[in-house]
């Protein structure tokens, strides 16, 4: 069996699982797993960037609250219909994340890193400024009237769970193509050799604007349905643990792989709920991980099994 | 013609000059040898031709155009190829995917894979193509490096110190291989082995402490007193 | 109370933040300079200082000047060998690398937050200062003419707030002159310029990183100490002075002491004359964009050369 039909097996597989898994799965599971697919898609947002680009952004919560307060604020404020405020907080994803990139892609390495954390903080700032349209810290919440999508009511469980496939299941399928689309392929021969890229005739910047941008407006259109899906919109998804949750997930899952940013948002996902159970401080466990996968795992679950036994897995 | 001329190019570091001056022309479909001692300033002058390195005085046309203003890649894209002095290639891909990088520019589809395997074939690398390029030996390298150029059809090819470390038979394959391409392309080529130089080359230039020193057909270099002075040691 | 005297009490106020400020950045400035690594965790070293401050006082009997006195000499170095030992077990199984650093000092801030959450609890706590006489200050008005000194009403510092900035002077002249003039500080100044170097000549490196990683939480902890009286402890105080710390180290040029310590001194000053007509969220939002665009547009500092 070629690699190819190997791959296709693999991740047609794991979509018709979740599929098939809304029917059997009891409520409780039924709703986290729906939050944990919008969640990966923000994090295969995140992995275009910095698995398959090599730019580690610590300011993706900026986009996600982007698409996230787009949407919202559209409904809010403008009283657009979903699907019309869906589209503003694409737009805004993709209008933010162009200029973050036009500014940040002018550092490298550790400068981009904090560059990007102060956007994000700059960001989230102004949404507690401007508190009086965002309601700040406490958010708002978007009526169950307001959440119909083309006749679907995304407040019903069942609709929520088949939007957040739907939306896992295009993130999934696009960075399939991505990776084998000559585009994906000059972003990994950046992520490799920045020079040799650029000594091969490839504009590197363009290539890396590009990649800001699709990870950006992925992450923004995450964030969009997410506050669409769940009806609530706070600025507490702008913060700097909104741009560390990916870091994290992605890091566990496998940086630079198909499967790693659901694989690393589920595990994350289920060990943050156990312990938030046992005690407030859950973010120690956040800790403990990244110290961790640095130490020991930097390829992350599903880059080692890469490593150990299937190369060709994307 | 004249597919490539440097007029004035100066590159000062520090108040050094690495590169003083340089008035260079390199005719079409020549193969011209750059040769000189260590530290003479060749790879600073190839440098500022592709665009790596940013001159501090000069211009450089290719093919009747000036491009000293214009970035690495969009030279590249004009028709000019590096290989680089020090190995550069993607460790972390494949041997097929290393070349098809640079077919791709110009290529899509199945073009690519026929024009990978072709320059693969044409510089003699024939280790397994799905081979990942850091388990190549460091010869083997070298002949990607310069598949990864051969690959892309350039009107002007750059090879910097191509035959370092490969063995005596792959240093023949190299001189057949540079005679071959002279057909289609005009071949800069930086070199320390003097018997590549003088079976491959039409024309040398010889640079010194950043100036040209010299310049002739391989006899005359051969002949040539100063060079003989500076860099041959046998004056 | 009229704009010159409000003027007068804002700079008071922040010549206390640009003493506390300058130390919390030297630290970092110190780490990155040596190092060339960004500490994330930096902020809950302050923070921990802070908080061991209040529980040492809080456990020493008698007068409070002894439990603030022994949390001065304790603390620092307590913090300062857990950032060192930090150093040992992770940063340097990871080589240093930039990246990775981020990433993992980025897990030892959750650590240190979240176990200080569990142990010390949400409550902010305050910790009694050891001498503080209010100090009125005089002003001048003019009544027909001529000047009269009169005692506007609120205008006002402390003993404390005064020793705070003495006390962070003095210990900044100490490290310029550990730095500038001691052999340990040598070493490490070699260690920066020249990792390879240094270590061919037989310089322990790794116990110098080690060394310079506990110097730079120290001088927060310290920060930290200094400030308590003022400032209560709570276990989330540590994201504030990380902030200003990158300002300041960014604005100042990555890893320029001299630097580090003028751009403490103008960001802690203006930060005071600032928040009289802004509100302080806005204050932050042009901090942060202030460091972003200073890296995007003149990464060596604003009163950095750049080097060829």
């Amino acid at each position: 069996m070629s690699d190819r039909t190997k791959t296709l097996i693999l991740h047609a597989g794991l979509l018709v699982l979740l599929f098939v898994l809304q029917f059997l799965l009891p409520a409780y599971h039924h709703g986290n797993l729906a939050r944990i697919m919008v969640l990966a898609s923000y994090a295969i947002g995140f992995n275009i960037l910095f698995g398959y680009t090599g730019l580690l952004s610590l300011g993706h919560a900026l986009f996600f609250a982007a698409g996230m307060y787009g949407m919202g604020l559209a409904i809010r404020h403008l009283g657009l219909s979903p699907s019309a405020a869906l589209l503003c907080g694409l737009a805004a994803g993709v209008a933010i994340s162009t200029i973050a990139g036009l500014l940040a892609l002018r550092t490298v390495g550790v400068g981009f890193m904090i560059v990007t954390l102060m956007f994000a903080q700059a960001g989230y700032l102004t949404l507690l400024y401007f508190g009086e349209y965002t309601r700040g810290d406490e958010g708002f919440v978007i009526q169950q009237a307001e959440r119909i999508l083309w006749g679907l009511d995304l407040s019903d469980p069942t609709n929520r769970y088949f939007a957040a496939f739907a939306l896992f299941a295009l993130c999934l399928l696009l960075t399939l193509w991505l990776v084998r689309a000559p585009f994906g392929k000059v972003l990994v021969a950046i992520r490799e050799n920045e020079e040799r890229a650029r000594m091969l005739g490839y504009d590197v910047f363009a290539h890396k604007l590009g990649a800001v941008v699709l990870s950006g407006t992925l992450s923004a259109m995450a964030g969009a349905v997410y506050g669409l899906l769940f009806g609530y919109v706070g600025a507490s998804f702008a913060s700097v643990q909104y741009s560390i949750f990916p870091l994290l997930w992605v890091l566990l899952g496998g940086a630079g792989t198909v499967l790693g940013p659901f694989i690393g948002t589920l595990f994350m996902f289920y060990l943050i709920d156990l312990s938030s159970g046992v005690t407030t401080a859950y973010m120690l466990i956040a800790g403990v991980v990244l110290v961790a996968l640095t130490l020991f795992a930097p390829q992350g679950l599903v880059g080692e099994i890469r490593k150990r036994f299937w190369r060709g897995l994307p | 013609m004249t597919l490539l001329e440097t007029r004035g190019l100066t590159k000062q570091f520090a108040g050094l000059h690495a590169v003083e001056n340089v008035d260079f022309d390199l005719p079409r479909g020549q193969v011209r040898a750059l040769i000189g001692p260590n530290g003479a300033g060749k790879t600073t002058f190839v440098g500022m031709l592709c665009g790596r390195v940013e001159p501090t005085a000069g211009t450089v046309r290719f093919d009747d155009r000036d491009i000293s203003d214009l970035p690495a890649h969009k030279r590249i894209n004009l028709g000019i190829a590096y290989t680089f002095q020090i190995t550069s290639v993607f460790a972390n891909l494949t041997i097929a995917e290393n070349v098809a990088l640079a077919a791709r520019r110009s290529l899509r589809g199945a073009d690519v894979d026929v024009a990978v395997a072709d320059a693969l074939e044409r510089v003699g690398l024939h280790e397994p193509p799905e081979q990942n390029a850091s388990d190549l030996s460091y010869g083997h390298q070298r002949l990607l490096e310069i598949a990864m150029g051969v690959v892309q059809q350039p009107r002007l090819l750059i090879l910097d110190e191509p035959t370092q470390g490969l063995a005596d038979s792959e240093i023949e394959a190299f001189k057949t291989l540079v005679r071959d391409l002279s057909a289609t392309s005009t071949i800069l080529l930086i070199e320390h082995n003097m018997a590549v130089v003088m079976e491959t080359a039409d024309q040398i230039t010889v640079l010194n402490f950043g100036q040209v020193l010299a310049e002739g057909t391989p006899g005359e270099i051969r002949a040539d007193r100063a060079v003989q002075a500076a860099y041959l040691g046998t004056g | 109370m009229e704009i010159g005297p409000y003027l007068l009490l804002a700079s008071l106020e922040g010549a206390v933040t640009a003493a506390v400020l300058a130390l919390t950045a030297v630290g970092l400035s110190l780490v990155f300079g040596v190092m060339r690594v960004v500490n994330v965790a930096h902020g809950e070293f302050f923070m921990l200082g802070a908080v061991l401050a209040w529980w040492i006082s809080s456990q020493v009997a008698g007068h409070p000047s002894l439990g603030f006195a022994v949390a001065l000499l304790v603390v620092p170095l307590l913090v300062g060998g857990l950032a060192a030992l930090a150093d040992m077990t992770i940063l340097k199984r990871i080589s240093y690398d930039p990246e990775r650093t981020i990433v993992a000092t980025i897990g030892i801030l959750y650590i240190i937050q979240q176990v200080t959450l569990m142990t010390y609890g949400p409550d902010a706590r305050p910790v009694e200062p050891p001498f503080n006489t209010r100090l009125a200050i005089p002003w001048f008005e003019f009544v027909e003419g001529k000047p009269r000194i009169y005692w506007p009403w609120g205008l006002s510092t402390t003993t404390y707030k005064l020793g705070v900035i003495a006390a962070a002077a003095l210990v900044l002249v100490g490290v310029w002159l550990l730095m500038a003039r001691s052999k340990i500080g040598l070493i490490m100044r070699a260690t920066q310029l020249d990792r390879d170097m240094a270590l061919a000549f037989g310089i322990p490196v790794e116990r110098v990183y080690a060394l310079v990683f506990g110097l730079g939480a120290g001088l927060a902890a310290l920060a930290a100490v200094l400030i308590v009286p003022i400032q209560q402890a709570h276990y989330l105080m540590g994201g504030d002075p990380l902030l200003l710390s990158f300002v300041v180290v960014i604005i100042g040029g990555l890893g320029s002491l001299p630097g580090t310590v003028v751009a403490a001194i103008l960001i802690g000053l203006s930060d005071g004359i600032i928040s009289v007509f802004f509100s302080p969220t806005l204050a932050k939002i042009l901090a942060t964009l202030l460091v972003a665009l200073v890296l995007v547009f003149r990464p060596q500092g604003l009163f950095g050369v750049r080097r060829a």
